[in-house]
């Protein structure tokens, strides 16, 4: 076993894998993790804890029990700012590079949104936040330098963008996560789903929007940089909260049926197929008053009409084996007709066995169709199952 | 007799079949396990062939066959419950008995004290 343990005991895991001399970036908690026992991996070009010493599957299990907490300061935050000062302005630019409805967002909430290219690809998923008079935006770390240059390139004339680099960013996630937060004296009480607001958090102004990427109630808190360390010691006081590192959080969401961006959605793949196009409201479509206007519209009005030729569903290995990312999928216990592959696939915890999602042809999307997994060599049965594998406890 | 391999497998010999495992390092590297695939009894394995197949959350792994030899006992147990692998790796978490081709090759693998430094 092993060949790959011992590449691993020998590997100098803080060079970047493309470069040699390039060190990999580390958040304001690098030190706290290593104080709390994390075993730190690269990830999008940091070092992250992927688990503490409970271990993956006990940490999945107590973010769904009670309250985890997740260090995501190596995500993007960004604020865009209207030159004219108007938030409306700041909106409008932004949809022409996202086919969701901005104009329409009231202040103090956020949405889930992305951003597409000219073939209706997607570049990257965000969440954005009306703050009033700019716009918070949130993107994944993989992407974060590639989703500013996107934005300069195309918004520069109109709003002035700044990285918040430095804040960091903490998710709170779980049915007690309200608990715990309201403990350190926050104000979230009588906040919802989606809801984003200043608040003291132990005497410190933070934005805590009510949100997550976990299926769990729960919040995203953005921090100043120089006290996040003490905010997630704080926090951890509180009995309930325990610290959750990436492989938990990839579990959650998967069993959630979120989307994982470079596995579940990339450039390759239109909102349509991706099944993210509740996120498109009537507005953006056709017919609505802001039709179109944003990279790749042509295809994805087309799509939305006239539907698409294959689409992400659920899959639920029949067996133990868990299944994963880029296995082939066949119509077929053989293995004679390719029709798909596997996005991603992991062990759900909670679910209690293997779970996976995937891209079919439509024709065999209905839950219940038994399609067939490559797994070493084996053709191993997996059941289309409906998403998400476990519920959502959000408050809405 | 209690031997180890570079590959983090253990054997406890007792005549000429062997219990073999994967090491309590290995076991802490690879974390929670949530699979594991054992060989069929009467399969025929030369060393470092794949003999099992384990999977924590993150990932999956080979445990190879430590030396030339005939699979005679499964543990159905880790089957069922691959967390045991995790809590006693190198007891109640065997994986396989092993009838060695040549009791004798077994002195080719490492001493506990040999590996532990290999760990180190």
């Amino acid at each position: 076993m092993c060949r790959k343990l011992s590449q691993r005991a020998s590997a100098d895991y803080r060079r970047h894998p493309l470069d040699d001399t390039v060190e990999l970036k580390r958040t304001p908690l690098y030190d706290f993790h290593l104080s709390l026992g994390a075993k730190m991996v690269p990830f999008a070009g940091y070092e992250m804890p992927v688990q503490y010493p409970a271990g993956v599957l006990k940490e999945h299990l107590h973010t769904r029990e009670k309250a985890g907490l997740f260090d995501v300061s190596h995500m993007g935050q960004v604020i865009l700012r209207a030159k004219t000062g108007r938030f409306e302005d700041a909106a409008l630019a932004f949809e022409s590079l996202v086919p969701v409805d901005i104009l329409g967002l009231k202040e103090g909430r956020q949405r889930y949104g992305f951003f597409t290219d000219e073939n209706g690809g997607i570049l990257d998923d965000l969440m954005f936040s009306n703050r009033g008079d700019h716009l918070f935006v949130v993107v994944n770390a993989g992407c974060k330098d590639a989703d500013i240059a996107h934005m300069k390139k195309h918004l520069a004339d109109r709003v002035d963008l700044t990285v918040l680099d430095d804040r960091a960013l903490l998710a709170l996630q779980g049915p007690k996560a309200e608990a715990v937060l309201v403990s350190l004296g926050a104000d979230v009480a009588g906040t919802k789903f989606m809801d984003v607001r200043d608040v003291v958090v132990n005497g410190v102004a933070c934005i805590v929007s009510r949100s997550g990427y976990s299926g769990e109630d729960g919040f995203e808190i953005s921090v100043p940089a120089a006290n996040a360390v003490d905010i997630a010691k704080a926090l951890l006081a509180h009995p309930d909260c325990e610290p959750i590192g990436l492989g938990a959080r990839d579990s959650l969401r998967l069993e959630a049926g979120l989307c994982l961006y470079g596995n579940d959605i990339d450039t390759g793949t239109t909102p349509v197929e991706a099944g993210i196009e509740w996120a498109i409201q009537k507005a953006r479509r056709k017919g609505g008053l802001r039709e179109g206007g944003f990279p790749g519209a042509a295809r994805i009005l087309d799509e939305l009409e006239n539907d698409v030729s294959r689409r992400r569903v659920g899959l639920k290995p029949e067996g133990k084996a868990p299944v994963r990312n880029h296995a082939k999928l066949y119509s077929d216990a053989e293995g004679n007709s390719e029709i798909g592959e596997v996005s991603s696939g992991t062990f759900g915890p909670s679910f209690g066995g293997p779970v996976a999602m995937g891209y079919v042809p439509t024709g065999l999307t209905a839950p219940g169709t038994t399609v067939y997994a490559e797994v070493r060599g084996k053709y191993l049965p997996v059941t289309v199952t409906a998403l998400p594998f476990v519920a959502p406890t959000f408050k809405r | 007799m209690l031997k180890f391999t570079a590959e983090h497998e253990w054997l406890k010999l007792e005549g000429d079949v062997a219990t073999v495992g994967i090491t309590t390092h290995a076991a802490e590297q690879l974390g929670d396990l949530v699979f594991v695939e054992l060989p069929e009894v009467g399969a025929a394995f030369g060393k470092g062939d794949d003999a099992a197949t384990v999977e924590s959350v993150k990932a999956a792994s080979e445990v190879y066959c430590p030396l030339d030899g005939e699979i005679t006992e499964i543990n159905q147990a880790i089957v069922d419950d691959p967390s045991l692998v995790n809590s006693d790796p190198q007891g109640a978490g065997w994986f396989f008995k092993l009838k060695l081709k040549n009791v004798a090759d077994a002195g080719t693998l490492l001493n506990e004290a040999a590996y532990n430094e290999l760990i180190a």
